[in-house]
């Protein structure tokens, strides 16, 4: 197993003749600590899957270099890297066994039959796939051929890193549940380090203990599910994570504090007068409340999620999501809101403002 | 378009695929297929639109029998999971195939195809060819190809089922808005139940080839006819067990003990199904307790989603903020009687 660090990586594809490169990767530095549960969430076009390749070696990067427990491997072929890799769809060999697709990579390295045999039933435990070992792989359900990959991605105990990318794409919504949580649960048994790439924030922040989130080649932000639910450095990462994301308002500034369509909005930690650029103000659905004093709404429409009710509320042309309990009311005359001044934020040309200094 | 599937079954070879099916949508509204993969979903929307017949049983489109006629005949569209447009067409093109087809003139085409691609936000894309496009462009390109022919019956087969979380989000909240002006009847196959209530209109609950229940999505999601709908209708997996009943008591293993609502109280004494959706399981409050042994919890951003077992039984909890447990922790949950559903033995909800 290894720490793995990034420096200074930057990645472009071959562009058409005669026009400049496009940086899928505009620059990364990272470090992925050894044993760590990581996920690498962003929209599709965003560079996940270009890193991902450039960690497991599928891809040079352009410019700078990948070290593995500070060992350089940025030219290192995919077979010297020992990383193990699980895909967005099933890849598993229909003809053999379950016993013997898990038995797979360990025979491939010419580990002798009893320790295959220990690590096979080892892992066939963790995935609940001890009664289909003798099974055809052929004979088994979607999620039933991707616990193989898994358990092949898992079954080899010598790798750096375990690599997924969307694994649970092609699973229906119920057995997801069950595979991310026994993928949570093999990571707590097995601490190796884990990096699941996906689009989904609900698996992100679920599965990892770490999430980075990249954004148009590069990386906004990188932090514990609860850092990037309740300080969004960038108004990307309120808008991506959280459903629906974070309202994100024009607004001016006054005394530090942000006025938002003639409203003067409290704000626990006031900001310098003179900003410049763009500004807007975040706040998240869930930190609205109705209020008797405050910014006057008209409600367009009402969904009713089961666990809690999306609003949609007008204020002049702006549009307001708000989420209220399930079966909690909605004021008949005159709604006014209010937002917590705790979890208002003010942003930059996207990026947070930091509270003015105290001296 | 007022259809109807009466007495339907469908069998490919000795393998029923459809079990004997009678359902009426709901005109103008959206009409949802939930179900996992394999429930039947697609073959109804297939059986609908007339791209297959059934093995028996009749198919009834505005009070007249169709059943077996060709799909051709009949004023329907349909969109599929994997987006499909013409590879060598250019996104205009590819909107207005349906109205060359139907011999519409030149100048009505392109106002209809400029109308749809604005309410699609494809207007910028409208020169581009399909390998240019965004996934999401290209199941909006899908998209306003099926609404452009103005089609009575509108069959979406889990249209966004291939576009990132964000992305569908998005779409979800537009679609209704798209048709609701249009009149049609809509067709919508999912395996998402929250994809469902984000939808709403109504709700048909399918498992392994049979229809469980259908009515208005909100009320089969909150009052459940049966336990397998509730369990159809459940994402995290409603959590379940069997509660021995005793006069006003209910008893559920060792694990607790607690008031039964009036109406149960006066049910025969005996075995019970009960079903508790997963947030209404908390990790603090008050109402009925039960110990249970912690598996494992997960933190996402303003939530946790916990896995326990609860006498024998495996149960999910899903709590607003931050509650962490160590693996094998035990530790007490709580719930709300009233909250919870209670099920005969013929699985049919008891109402309360």
């Amino acid at each position: 197993m290894a720490r793995i660090t990034f420096q200074n990586v930057r990645h472009a594809y071959p562009p058409p003749k005669g026009q400049e490169p496009v940086y899928a990767l505009k620059e990364i530095n990272q470090v992925w600590e050894d044993g760590g549960a990581y996920a690498l969430l962003g929209p599709s076009g965003c560079g996940k899957t270009t890193l991902l390749n450039i960690i497991s070696g599928l891809l040079t990067p352009s410019e700078g270099e990948i070290l593995f427990d500070g060992v350089d491997v940025t030219t290192q072929p995919i077979s010297a890297r020992k990383i193990a890799q699980v895909f967005q769809f099933p890849v598993v060999y229909d003809t053999m066994t379950v016993y013997d697709n898990l038995a797979f990579p360990l025979r491939n390295r010419k580990m002798s039959e009893s320790l295959v045999k220990e690590r096979v039933e080892q892992i066939a435990e963790m995935l609940d796939l001890s009664s289909s070992l003798t099974k055809r792989a052929a004979n088994l359900t979607a999620d039933g051929k991707q616990k193989i990959s898994l358990g092949r991605g898992l079954v080899r105990s010598d790798v750096n890193a375990i690599l997924f990318d969307e694994p649970l794409t092609v699973i229906d919504p119920h057995l997801k549940w069950q595979l991310r949580s026994k993928l949570k649960e093999l990571h707590q048994q097995i601490g190796m380090t884990m990096i699941y790439v996906t689009h989904d924030q609900v698996e992100a922040l679920t599965f990892a203990d770490k999430v980075v989130v990249m954004y148009d080649g590069t990386v906004v932000q990188v932090g514990t599910p609860v850092e990037l639910f309740n300080h969004p450095r960038h108004t990307f990462v309120g808008y991506f994570i959280g459903s629906p994301g974070m309202n994100v308002l024009p607004c001016s500034i006054d005394q530090g504090r942000p006025v938002f369509a003639n409203n003067l909005l409290p704000i626990s930690q006031p900001v310098s007068a003179d900003l410049s650029g763009q500004l807007e103000v975040g706040v998240r659905p869930e930190f609205i409340d109705f209020a008797e004093e405050g910014i006057p709404v008209n409600v367009e429409k009402v969904e009713d999620l089961g666990r809690y009710q999306v609003l949609t509320l007008k204020h002049e042309k702006q549009t307001i999501k708000m989420l209220l309990g399930e079966g909690e009311k909605i004021p008949s005359e005159n709604p006014k809101i209010q937002f917590n001044p705790e979890q208002t934020r003010i942003y930059r040309d996207g990026w947070v403002v930091e509270e003015a200094s105290h001296d | 378009m007022a259809i109807e599937l009466k007495n339907v079954t469908f069998r490919v070879g000795a393998e029923k695929h459809i079990y004997d099916t009678s359902l009426a949508l709901q005109p103008g509204e959206f009409n949802i297929l939930l179900g996992e993969t394999l429930s039947g979903k697609t073959t109804l929307m297939r059986l609908m639109a007339g791209l297959e017949k059934p093995t028996s049983g009749e198919v009834w489109a505005n009070g007249r029998n169709v059943t077996g006629m060709a799909v051709q005949k009949r004023s329907v569209a349909m969109v599929y999971q994997f987006f499909i447009n013409y590879p060598s067409f250019t996104v205009y093109d590819n909107i207005a195939s349906p109205l060359k087809v139907a011999g519409m003139s030149k100048r009505e085409i392109d106002e209809k195809v400029h109308r749809f691609a604005e309410l699609l936000k494809l207007t910028p894309e409208l020169n581009r060819l399909p390998r240019e496009l965004s996934g999401g462009q290209k199941q909006r390109t899908a998209l306003a190809r099926a609404l452009v022919k103005g089609a009575d019956l509108v069959l979406l087969d889990e249209p966004l089922a291939n576009l990132d979380y964000k992305l569908r989000e998005e779409l979800r909240d537009e679609l209704p808005k798209l048709f609701a002006d249009a009149g049609a009847t809509v067709v919508y196959a999912t395996s998402e139940p929250l994809e469902a209530l984000m939808l709403g209109g109504y709700t048909a609950t399918l498992k392994d080839g049979r229809l469980v229940e259908f009515g208005r999505t909100a009320s089969i999601y909150r009052r459940p006819a049966t336990l397998e709908s509730a369990k159809v209708f459940s994402d995290p997996p409603i959590n379940t067990a069997i509660i021995v009943k005793k006069g006003q008591k209910a008893k559920l293993g060792n694990v607790a003990l607690w008031d039964l609502p009036e109406k149960l109280a006066a049910q025969p004494d005996g075995e019970y199904h009960i079903a508790l959706r997963p947030h209404h399981l908390l990790p603090s409050g008050v109402g009925v307790e039960v110990e249970g042994t912690v598996q494992i919890a997960e933190i996402g951003g303003s939530e946790s989603i916990i896995r326990v077992e609860v006498d024998g039984n495996i149960w999910v909890s899903q709590a607003h903020g931050i509650h962490t447990f160590d693996f094998g922790e035990k530790a007490r949950f709580f719930f709300n009687a009233d909250e919870c559903l209670y099920f005969g033995d013929n699985g049919r909800l008891i109402d309360l």
